[in-house]
């Protein structure tokens, strides 16, 4: 049913648990099933330096973020940006059509988190 | 890599002795039971003999006993065709919450016809109390279908008495009896049912074979037309070598019963307790007693089923669970719904049904490699982290 980088990722997710320094975090959860997506990044310079997710979901939730993390760490905001749900799907060799919603999660919580970054930036910015 | 199967509920290899009953009966004795030549009286004697097998294990006359395709026809029969056939004497059908869907979408086809449906609630053990019956009887009811044990959390239901709550108010008995028939005892008359359907690949039997029990003088039709067979209530050729090893398999289930069920019941002990020991916010599901040998059903909070299943499979360990993420539906399962679960735990579910070939050895070794799975995935959890405040 998944393909053989969807198990791996889900067997070996990359960068699990938390930053303690982390400048951006977002929190997703998804309507369909109930299932709830945590990332956490550090940026610097305009480029995520550091991220981790935590899951609670399916195998295909799980392989998502883990694809997600990959996917955007060292890369800039803007690039990290122009991730979709299906650039994750794709990066993971597809997924089963009912697990395409799965994917949607990792996206946004990464979107989210990025979010979270340029409004803790901006503040910063307008304060000094 | 080792392979532990625990998810007998949803099927179980055929039993070797049962495969050599069936094989003459694919080859040299391969005839039609309806031919009138020597062929086809071997195959009527063969089915003949499956039938008295079957009635012995049920305490019912083999005239009692029709072949299906397995138990979902033997459902939809039971259901579809006595509400039709009794119709003139009320529309009012009553059945439970967690009934297989072969019994809930016969009466969800039912109710699309206009009859009136009422669907009972469960304990939180997943029990249909007799009382809960009593109120919803009516003199209209014709009919009450409520299933002998679960698929999902084990509990066996008061048949006895659900029984005769519905005679008292004229209504005919059937109960879906595929997770418990070769089981557990069964006494038709005793237990007071009317309608029964069983399931071979239940049992160490071959798929595609199950039956409907119908007491005598209870009137149902047949589904399918186009043949006399099982007097008139079945069209189609029998499907021979199935009815003989669904014969043998009931046979040997009820010769082995009770060492069976010992077997079965140290097996589930032992791994429900070391799973409730080994792994801190496990959720027991279904009745603590009143449950069918060798089944363990449990939720664990803050992780996925589909999860679970897939790390066991990685171990060789296989099994089942009722999560919203595993059915690719909205939804977990109706039964734990039903029992009255929220979402969140019943996504951790986890169902483990032990069969007569498992082994102390297959517990311990789940029991060694579960705890791990699951604090595994609870540590890429963001609700463990929270102190699982939802
Ligand atoms: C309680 C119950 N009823 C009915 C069925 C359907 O039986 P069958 O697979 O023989 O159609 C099953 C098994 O899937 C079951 O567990
Ligand atoms: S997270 Fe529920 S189906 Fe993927």
């Amino acid at each position: 049913m998944y393909s053989k980088k969807v198990m791996e990722h889900f067997m070996n997710p990359r960068n699990v648990g938390e930053l303690p320094d982390a400048n951006g975090c977002g929190e997703v959860g998804n309507p369909v099933c109930g299932d709830i997506m945590h990332i956490e990044i550090k940026v610097e310079d305009d480029i995520i330096q550091d991220i981790k997710f935590k899951t609670f979901g399916c195998a295909a939730a799980i392989a998502t973020s883990s694809m997600v993390t990959e996917l955007v760490k060292g890369k800039t905001l803007a690039e990290a940006e122009r991730i979709t749900n299906r650039s994750v799907a794709e990066a993971l060799d597809g997924l089963p059509p009912v697990k395409m919603h799965c994917s949607n999660l990792a996206a946004d919580a990464l979107h989210e988190a990025i979010k979270n970054y340029m409004e803790k930036h901006e503040q910063k910015a307008n304060r000094q | 890599m080792k392979s532990i199967y625990m998810d007998h509920s949803a099927t179980t290899p055929v039993d070797t002795r049962v495969f050599e009953a069936m094989i003459p009966y694919y080859t040299s004795e391969f005839g039609n039971a309806s031919s009138v030549h020597s062929k086809g009286q071997t195959a009527r004697k063969a089915v003949e003999t499956g039938r008295e097998q079957i009635a012995a294990l049920l305490n019912a006359n083999p005239r009692e006993i029709i072949f299906t395709s397995g138990g979902t026809e033997a459902d939809n029969q039971a259901i579809i065709t006595y509400a039709l056939n009794n119709s003139k004497k009320g529309k009012h059908l009553i059945t439970s919450a967690i009934e297989h869907h072969a019994v809930l979408d016969s009466f969800h086809y039912l109710a699309g016809l206009g009859y009136d449906v009422t669907v009972l609630p469960v304990n939180h053990q997943g029990m249909v109390e007799p009382e809960t019956l009593a109120g919803a009887i009516r003199p209209d009811t014709t009919l009450v279908s409520i299933m002998h044990a679960n698929n999902e959390i084990g509990t066996v239901q008061p048949i006895e008495e659900l029984a005769a709550i519905s005679h008292k108010a004229g209504a005919v008995f059937h109960t879906d009896a595929v997770q418990t028939f070769g089981k557990i005892p069964i006494d038709v008359k005793k237990m007071g049912i009317d309608m029964l359907s069983a399931s071979s690949h239940k049992l160490h039997g071959p798929k595609g074979i199950g039956c409907l029990y119908v007491r005598k003088g209870i009137r149902i039709k047949n589904l399918f037309h186009g043949g006399g067979q099982e007097s008139k209530l079945r069209a189609g050729t029998e499907n021979v070598p199935g009815i003989v090893g669904f014969g043998k398999a009931a046979e040997i289930a009820g010769q082995e019963m009770q060492q069976r069920a010992e077997h079965l019941n140290r097996l589930s002990q032992r791994l429900r307790e070391g799973i409730v020991k080994s792994i801190p916010n496990t959720i027991v599901t279904g009745h603590p007693e009143l449950r069918v040998p060798g089944s363990v059903s449990v939720c664990f909070e803050f992780v996925e089923g589909e999860s679970i299943l897939l790390m066991l499979d990685s171990y060789g360990i296989m099994a089942s669970s009722g999560s919203a993420c595993t059915s690719g539906a909205l939804d977990p399962s109706h039964v734990l719904l039903a029992i009255g679960l929220p979402h969140e735990i019943a996504h951790g579910s986890l169902r483990l049904t032990l069969g007569k070939d498992n082994t102390q050895e297959d517990v311990d070794y789940v029991l060694e490699v579960l705890p791990r799975i699951i604090a595994n995935l609870r540590r890429m959890s963001p609700l463990a982290s929270k102190g699982g405040s939802y």
